[in-house]
């Protein structure tokens, strides 16, 4: 079974992951604290600003049992902002403290590119990658990771100098671009994925 | 700088319909848009924009269900836009799949409009769309499918539009929309030259030397409609010859 739980961040953007996983033949449902830690599947959109996908968050009461199940490795999605919030804060929101599941403070592109960075980019794969392979995926972002936080997997991107386009640990995924909008490329990183979250049915 | 610059198919909708018509008038069928929008995807398409054309309320009742229904099938980016007057006329349409929304008679009747959207759903899901006639000195944003002339200034309505959250600019020629004689270049380079968001060069291709044109003038993406709905060429052709011109694209 592809049972997987959504994360719901906002109105933003959720359509197209349901979509994009349900092709795939996932069962797609909405979360609430006891399906996060339940759920063979989490995913963790977010579209919009990193304060905004904290506060949903917290007032939802799912930090805690996110970032147990991160930290355990089991499997789980983390897109766009979703990936950001893992991180300690960012530079969009220095109010918001984030889920600081990595040691990485999130920055704004440097001046002189495109920003937000909209469209496809090449993403390259880290050395050990188990679930990206080399591509190009669809971005659309203004903030960015750096540099890799020790125990992860990094994919890497060029936008105004490399960042990290995905993040991976255990069966955890974090990917900047958005593999539910990023064509076949995108379609067969979600069912690596999904595979994953099938075993741990 | 390695962002692939974007082949963007537009359908225009009217009653569940694509339709196709020259400066926005004598719109005529050009088929399903599940049907294109998957088609055009399998072509290569790096994103597809839908833009509303219908003129009553039920006809807006259709757009929500076309974006349902193609989002079912498309795994690449998905623009609507037409008929948006406030911040929850957007959220139905990305509930319903889109992944941005355009916006462009309601922000120029009320400028706030732009940052309603960008501080609920982000910059990048808040595309302005301009329709663009050209002067003796400049461009002149137009509304109303082009009927009603509003007095801004292009370059300077897309500064201001930037300034408060606009993501991106869907930038239509009006005087060159549905012509087949090329995109407005200066246009193109004038807008681009003012903003750091994407603009999307729209409004007159006819071949692929258009594109290349209109990337070179400063173009993020182009977007192209009747070239496509007349099959008169593909998308993949359109990428090949742009990769042989240099442009860097998603193969």
């Amino acid at each position: 079974m592809r049972r997987v739980t959504i994360v719901p961040t906002g109105t933003a953007n959720t359509a197209s992951v349901v979509a994009a996983l349900t092709r795939l033949g996932a069962e797609v449902g909405m979360a609430t604290p006891r399906d996060v830690d339940s759920s063979a599947g989490v995913v963790l959109p977010g579209v919009g600003s990193f304060g905004a996908a904290m506060g949903r968050i917290d007032s939802l009461g799912l930090a805690t049992a996110l970032g147990e199940r991160i930290e355990a490795g089991r499997p789980t999605l983390a897109v766009c902002v979703g990936m950001q919030v893992l991180g300690r804060g960012s530079e969009e929101s220095p109010g918001s403290a984030g889920l600081n599941l990595l040691e990485a403070t999130v920055g704004r592109f440097p001046h002189g590119v495109t920003v937000p960075q909209m469209g496809w980019n090449r993403v390259e794969p880290g050395p050990d990658s188990r679930f990206v392979e080399a591509g190009w995926a669809y971005f659309a972002n203004s903030y960015r990771i750096e540099r890799a936080p020790e125990g992860w997997v990094g994919s890497r991107t060029d936008h105004g100098g490399e960042f990290l386009s995905a993040l991976e640990k255990g069966d955890v995924l974090a990917c900047q671009f958005h593999p539910e909008l990023s064509g076949q490329w995108g379609a067969r990183l979600l069912d690596r994925w999904l595979r994953c979250v099938e075993m741990a049915a | 700088m390695t962002l692939a610059s974007r082949v963007i198919p537009c359908l225009d909708i009217r009653d569940g319909r694509v339709v196709k018509g020259v400066r926005f008038q004598g719109l005529r069928d050009a088929g399903d848009p599940v049907e294109r929008a998957a088609l055009y995807e399998h072509q290569g398409a790096d994103e597809i924009v839908l833009l509303d054309v219908s003129a009553t309320p039920e006809g807006r009742g259709h757009a929500l269900e076309t974006v349902r229904a193609v989002r079912s099938v498309l795994s690449i980016p998905l623009s609507v836009g037409g008929g948006v007057r406030s911040a929850d006329d957007a959220g139905r349409l990305l509930e319903a799949g889109a992944d941005k929304v355009g916006i462009n008679t309601a922000a120029v009747s009320r400028p706030a409009l732009i940052g309603e959207l960008a501080e609920r759903f982000g910059t990048q899901c808040t595309v302005l769309a301009v329709d663009a006639a050209a002067g003796t000195t400049g461009w002149e944003v137009v509304v109303e499918s082009g009927r009603k002339r509003t007095g801004l200034d292009v370059v300077e309505w897309c500064r201001k539009a930037v300034a408060v959250g606009a993501g991106e600019i869907l930038l239509t020629s009006w005087d060159r929309d549905g012509t087949r004689s090329g995109y407005d270049l200066g246009l193109i380079s004038a807008v681009s030259a003012m903003v750091t968001v994407p603009v999307i060069a729209s409004g007159g291709a006819d071949r692929a030397g258009h594109l290349v044109e209109a990337i070179e003038a400063g173009a993020s993406a182009a977007l192209i409609a009747s070239i496509l709905h007349d099959r008169d060429t593909t998308v993949g052709i359109l990428k090949r010859a742009l990769a042989e011109a240099g442009i860097v694209i998603r193969p």
